[in-house]
């Protein structure tokens, strides 16, 4: 065998490799220097840019605030105060949260940050804003205190109308308690990778009518 | 080839690139929001209002409790007349036109109001109690009928009624076994016996209350309790805590379609009105979170930015030189 064939030969054995097909895959789509850049664009330069990195900061505040309080049990943060922190610590990171995932929202759409191939990665943004509402939602349900019961009472009759109370029954403690620490989290986590994965592979976008951009 | 086609390279191929530090700015992110929930927990803390129990509930109203239970025989509470998906009460549904998805799934989640809240916890407590087996006894054998000449007749000598000792007492009048059984259900809501009562599903564990909630959700002391908090649909409770706190703020646009007509008239426009509030009010935040989802393909929607200057204030870096140059 000369050395062309086996170098053919060697190709064709890279090829049906799986593994090494997902990881050519991955540096063509997203290199590490995209993934975690050292350089960006000048124009990179208003605090607007900030509110995406804060919400996901709060993010991190949010979940690691939500895991210590699910390992100690939903009814830890009324009896003991250091409980009660970690529930403060919660409430807090998740008003942030939200302040600044809007801020965040609002600052793209300004933006128009959609343009240039970018959609999707606004889609996903409006998902994981309405996936956060439905955990909070439940959050405020797992409570177990005066609040969670008066909310529960009337949201059952929106879930009802909208025929999702059958399924989702807001005055069931157990089913909104696994909701919030177990699955809501989870997608909310997932969707937010996603579209961090998204916005490094893309880039950010220019400004409107920037010098030789079309309008697509 | 087109911009959304490109790769990151090939889209910022021209364009100058200064330093940038991504960790770095992620770290002194988690710092600066950790410093700042630290802070606020420590020192403004969270709300907590203990919850209401049956037997709070029936301590500090015993008035609205009794006539709640008397409600929930004579089948005139919320609950007893709900639809689905507790109980399948003709037209009792929301429905916009023929549109009424809270009928699609039937009766999931059955509660019979009489049964669950006020007749089966007082068989489980007749068992040493003869007035009240009795009592019973003569209720389940009275008619239709008969029931409701006495619910409708306790009822009304209700309105008038005593507390005395932390008991209610009413006129006389004919009342049949009324007065027996709901002064034996208001001992045991008192005593604490009907909240594990109101929990009894043949299992050990328990997670769901929705029996209990739902008694609850037909007086009024949840309501008269929840009103000095603002946390009312009208006052746009979704948005209010308990305390001086923030309550879910992000819902501000949902709770505000039930501040404004059509659903706070009755009669409302296009069969939209405050009987239907929650299913119209529903079907607007899907169209609307729809459209904010699907911005990048509604013409106007996605021209505005371009139209508002706002995004000129935030690249005025990128801007200004251009304007110099002119």
């Amino acid at each position: 065998m000369d050395a062309n064939s086996e170098s053919l030969t060697q190709a064709g054995r890279e090829s049906a490799n799986w593994t090494l097909r997902v990881r050519r895959f991955i540096d063509r789509v997203l290199p590490m220097d995209h993934l975690l850049p050292d350089r960006q664009p000048y124009f990179v330069g208003s605090w607007v840019y900030v509110f995406g990195v804060i919400t996901l900061a709060s993010l991190v505040w949010v979940v690691v605030s939500g895991v210590v309080r699910s390992f100690m049990g939903p009814q830890w943060w009324h009896v003991s105060s250091v409980g009660r922190f970690f529930n403060s610590l919660h409430f807090w990171s998740v008003q942030m949260f939200f302040i600044f995932m809007v801020l965040h929202l609002w600052g793209q759409y300004f933006m128009a940050s959609w343009r240039h191939g970018r959609a999707a990665t606004w889609l996903i943004g409006v998902v994981i804003f309405a996936a956060s509402i439905l955990t909070a939602f439940t959050g405020y349900l797992s409570q177990q205190n005066f609040d969670s019961q008066f909310i529960a009472v009337n949201a059952k009759d929106a879930m009802n109308g909208a025929g999702i109370g059958a399924f989702f029954n807001v005055l069931n403690f157990g089913q909104m308690y696994g909701l919030h620490v177990m699955l809501l989290p989870i997608a909310v986590t997932f969707l937010v990778a996603w579209h961090i994965v998204m916005v490094r592979t893309k880039g950010v976008v220019k400004p409107i009518d920037a010098e030789g951009v079309s309008k697509s | 080839m087109k911009q959304k086609d490109m790769t990151q390279d090939e889209y910022y191929r021209g364009i100058r690139m200064v330093p940038y530090d991504l960790v770095k700015e992620l770290m002194l992110a988690l710092a600066g929001v950790g410093i700042v929930a630290i802070a606020a927990a420590a020192i403004i803390s969270s709300p907590d209002e203990p919850p209401v129990t049956i037997a709070s509930w029936s301590q500090d109203d015993p008035v609205d409790f009794v006539t709640t239970a008397t409600g929930e025989l004579a089948g005139t509470t919320t609950s007893a007349g709900y639809g689905q998906p507790y109980n399948s009460t003709e037209d009792a549904a929301q429905k916009w036109g023929p549109f009424s998805p809270q009928t699609w799934f039937g009766v999931r989640i059955p509660i019979d109001s009489a049964n669950t809240f006020v007749i089966q916890p007082l068989q489980r407590a007749a068992f040493s109690n003869s007035e009240l087996s009795s009592a019973l006894d003569a209720w389940s054998k009275a008619g239709s009928d008969q029931q409701g000449k006495w619910t409708d007749a306790y009822t009304k000598a209700l309105a008038d009624a005593k507390v005395v000792d932390n008991k209610v007492t009413v006129a006389d009048g004919d009342y049949g076994s009324l007065p027996v059984m709901m002064s034996n259900l208001l001992g045991m809501a008192q005593s604490g016996g009907l909240d594990g009562l109101l929990q009894i599903s043949g299992r050990f564990y328990q997670t769901d209350y929705t029996p209990a909630l739902l008694f609850m959700g037909d007086g009024g002391y949840l309501g008269t309790l929840a009103d000095k908090w603002s946390l009312h649909g009208d006052q746009w409770g979704m948005m209010n805590e308990t305390g001086q706190y923030p309550g879910q703020t992000w819902l501000w646009l949902y709770t505000m379609w039930y501040q404004v007509f059509p659903f706070t008239d009755e009669q409302g426009v296009l069969g939209l009105n405050a009987g239907n509030a929650d299913l119209g009010v529903i079907i607007i935040m899907t169209l609307l979170t729809a459209a904010l989802a699907l911005v990048p393909l509604i013409p106007i929607l996605r021209d505005i930015p371009r139209w508002v200057p706002i995004h000129r204030l935030i690249w005025r870096g990128y801007y200004a030189p251009r304007k110099a140059k002119a």
